[in-house]
C-alpha cells in the first residue's frame, strides 16, 4: 500500500472515529453512569492512567439504573409511544398530500418537469427553522388561515391549531414534503403509460387500472418516501418544540429538556441510546427496501 | 401527450400553494409598518433598518457565516477524500465501519449527534465556542459531501485517469488536471450543501456552542419561542432571498457546465 493511499484513508477515518464514534461511546458510557450534582454532572469516569485496575473499578460501577428509571417512569414510555404515533400519522398525511403532488408532476408536460422539481426542492434549501417560523404565521390563532376563514364566514371563531398535535402534523407535512414527493416522482416517472392502456383494454376501469398499475408500481417509491419522512420525524425537536404544546410529547424534545433544563445528563444519554435502538428497526427496513429496489432496477 | 387533467392541476396548485404561501406571507409582512406581524399597517422597510442596528443579531450573523465558511470547506476536503475511499480504495481493513460512519450521521437524530459531541468536548476539556461548532458541523456535513461526490464518481470513467498516468503524469497531476475538473461540479454542490446545512443548523449548534458564541439559528429560535416578531420576518426574508439566489445561480451554472461538457465530449468523439 503506498503512502498516498494510506493517508487518503487515514485522515477521514481518524476524523470520523474521533468526532463520531468516540462521542457515541461516551454517550453509552454516561448512560450507564450515576447522576451527580457536579460539573460535569455524572460519575464515574474511566481513568485510563489507572490501567486494568481502573478499568475494573469503572466496570463494577456501571449500572443500568438509568434504563430501569426510563422503564419505570411512565413519562418516557409515553414519550416514545407518542413519538411513534405522531411520526406515523404525520407520515401518512405526508403521503396523502405527496402522492397526488408527485403524480401530477410526473404527468405534467415533459418540458415543465425540471422546473416543477426545482420548485419542490427549493424550499428544502431554505432554513428549516425559518420554514417552521413561516408556518406559525399561517396557523396561529390570529394567523392568516384563521383570518381568511373568519372573513369567508366558514367559522365563527378562530380555530386553535397552534400548540396542539395538529400543528405538529402540519409542521412535519410542510417541512418533509419534498422527501416524500421526490422518491415517488422517481418511480412514477419511469412508469410506462401503455401499461395503463393495456389494463384498461383488458377490462379494468380507470380507477382499477390506476390502482393495480400506477399504485402498485409506485410502491417502492412510496415505501422509500415514508421511511425518509418517518425516520427524521421520530427524533424531531424543532417542530414539537415550536409548534406543539406543552402536552406534545416527543422524545427529541424530552431529551433536550432532560439535558438543558433538568441537567440530568445520564438520563438524557440513556434516552438517546434507546431512541437510537428504536430507530435501528426502520433504518434496517429502509436499507432492505433500497437494496431490493436497486437489484430490481438492474 | 395526454392533456393535464383537472385532478393534476388541482394537486399541483394545492401542493405549491402549501409549500410557498407561508414563505410568501413571511416576506410580504417583513415590509409591514405595524409591529403586529399578522395585521397589515402599510409599507415600510424599517424592520430591515432596525435589524442592521441590532448588535446581537449582527454578531450572531458574523459567527454563523464564519462557522459556515470554515466548516463547509473542511467538510468538502474530508468528504471528497472519503468519497475517494468509498469508491476507489477497494478493500481495506475496517471498510465496513468506515462506510457505516459515513452513512450513520445522515439518519442520526440531531439531538443525539449534538449531545454526543458535547460530551466529547467536555471529556477532553475543549472550551465550547466557534471551534467546537466548526468541528461539529464539519463532521456531519462531510458525510453529505461524500454522498454527493461519491455518486458523481461512480459514473466516472477511470480510464481517463489511467490514460493521463500512461502519458507521464504524476498521480497528483492526473488528479489535478483530469479527475478534479470532472468531479468539480459535485464538489461545488457538496460545498454548497455543507454551507447551507451549517447555516441552518439549530440543534447541533445549540449543544456545541458556548455562552460567548451564539449563531443566528440559536438567536432566531430563542426569539421565536417568545412569539412572532417583524425583525425575525426581515431576517428570514433576507436569508430566503440569499439562499434562493444562491441555489438558482448554482443550478444554472452547473447546467451550463454539464452542457459544455457534453458538447466537448461530442467534439472529442468527432
Amino acid at each position: 500500500m503506498n503512502l498516498g493511499r494510506r493517508l487518503l484513508i487515514t485522515v477521514p477515518y481518524a476524523w470520523l472515529v474521533v468526532l463520531f464514534l468516540i462521542p457515541f461511546l461516551i454517550v453509552l458510557k454516561i448512560a450507564l453512569s450515576d447522576y451527580a450534582i457536579s460539573i460535569p454532572p455524572y460519575t464515574p469516569t474511566l481513568d485510563v492512567a489507572d490501567g486494568w485496575g481502573g478499568f475494573k473499578e469503572f466496570w463494577s460501577k456501571l449500572d443500568f439504573e438509568n434504563f430501569v428509571f426510563l422503564v419505570e417512569d411512565s413519562l418516557y414510555i409515553k414519550a416514545y409511544l407518542s413519538s411513534f404515533k405522531i411520526a406515523a400519522i404525520a407520515t401518512f398525511l405526508t403521503l396523502l398530500v405527496g402522492f397526488p403532488f408527485a403524480y401530477a408532476i410526473a404527468n405534467a408536460p415533459e418540458e415543465w418537469r425540471p422546473s416543477l422539481l426545482m420548485l419542490v426542492i427549493l424550499p428544502f434549501w431554505t432554513s428549516f427553522l425559518i420554514r417552521v417560523y413561516a408556518l406559525i404565521g399561517i396557523i396561529s390563532n390570529e394567523g392568516f388561515l384563521n383570518q381568511f376563514l373568519l372573513w369567508t364566514g366558514i367559522i365563527g371563531e378562530p380555530l386553535v391549531i397552534m400548540n396542539t398535535n395538529a400543528a405538529v402534523y402540519i409542521g412535519i407535512v410542510y417541512t418533509y414534503l419534498p422527501f416524500m414527493v421526490l422518491p415517488i416522482y422517481a418511480t412514477l416517472e419511469k412508469l410506462d403509460g401503455s401499461l395503463l392502456e393495456a389494463a384498461q383494454d383488458l377490462g379494468c376501469t380507470r380507477i382499477g387500472a390506476f390502482w393495480s398499475v400506477t399504485v402498485h408500481l409506485a410502491k417502492p417509491g412510496v415505501i422509500a418516501g415514508c421511511f425518509l419522512v418517518f425516520i427524521p420525524a421520530l427524533g424531531e425537536f424543532v417542530i414539537p418544540s415550536l409548534l406543539g404544546g406543552s402536552r406534545t410529547l416527543m422524545i427529541g424534545k424530552v431529551l433536550w429538556e432532560e439535558f438543558f433544563s433538568n441537567r440530568d445528563w445520564p438520563v438524557a444519554a440513556a434516552v438517546a441510546v434507546i431512541l437510537l435502538l428504536v430507530l435501528i428497526i426502520p433504518i434496517v427496513l429502509f436499507q432492505r427496501n433500497d437494496q431490493k429496489q436497486r437489484e430490481a432496477s438492474k | 401527450m395526454r392533456r393535464p387533467s383537472w385532478f393534476n392541476i388541482v394537486s399541483l396548485t394545492f401542493g405549491f400553494a402549501f409549500l410557498y404561501i407561508p414563505m410568501i406571507f413571511l416576506v410580504i409582512f417583513s415590509f409591514n409598518e405595524s409591529k403586529l406581524v399578522t395585521v397589515w399597517g402599510g409599507f415600510s422597510t424599517k424592520w430591515y433598518g432596525e435589524l442592521m442596528g441590532n448588535e446581537a443579531f449582527l454578531d450572531a450573523a458574523w459567527v454563523t457565516i464564519k462557522v459556515a465558511v470554515i466548516s463547509s470547506s473542511i467538510a468538502t476536503v474530508l468528504g471528497t477524500m472519503a468519497a475517494f475511499v468509498l469508491v476507489r480504495a477497494g478493500r481495506f481493513r475496517g471498510r465496513t465501519l468506515f462506510s457505516g460512519m459515513i452513512y450513520a450521521p445522515l439518519v442520526m437524530p440531531e439531538v443525539i449527534t449534538g449531545l454526543s459531541l458535547l460530551l466529547l468536548f467536555i471529556a477532553i476539556g475543549l472550551d465550547r465556542g466557534v471551534v467546537t461548532i466548526v468541528l461539529a458541523h464539519a463532521t456531519f456535513s462531510m458525510c453529505y459531501v461524500s454522498v454527493v461526490v461519491s455518486s458523481r464518481m461512480a459514473s466516472f470513467d477511470e480510464s481517463l485517469e489511467e490514460a493521463a498516468l500512461d502519458l507521464g503524469c504524476t498521480a497528483w497531476d492526473a488528479f489535478k488536471s483530469v479527475t478534479l475538473p470532472i468531479i468539480a461540479p459535485a464538489v461545488a454542490s457538496g460545498w454548497l450543501l455543507a454551507f447551507t446545512l451549517s447555516l441552518d443548523d439549530l440543534v447541533i449548534a445549540s449543544f456545541a456552542a458556548g455562552p460567548s458564541s451564539t449563531t443566528l439559528p440559536i438567536k432566531i429560535y430563542s426569539s421565536v419561542r417568545l412569539g412572532l416578531s417583524p425583525e425575525i420576518n426581515a431576517l428570514s426574508s433576507m436569508m430566503i432571498g440569499l439562499v434562493t439566489i444562491g441555489v438558482l445561480v448554482a443550478s444554472i451554472t452547473s447546467k451550463r457546465a454539464i452542457q459544455k461538457q457534453k458538447r466537448d465530449e461530442l467534439l472529442a468523439v468527432q
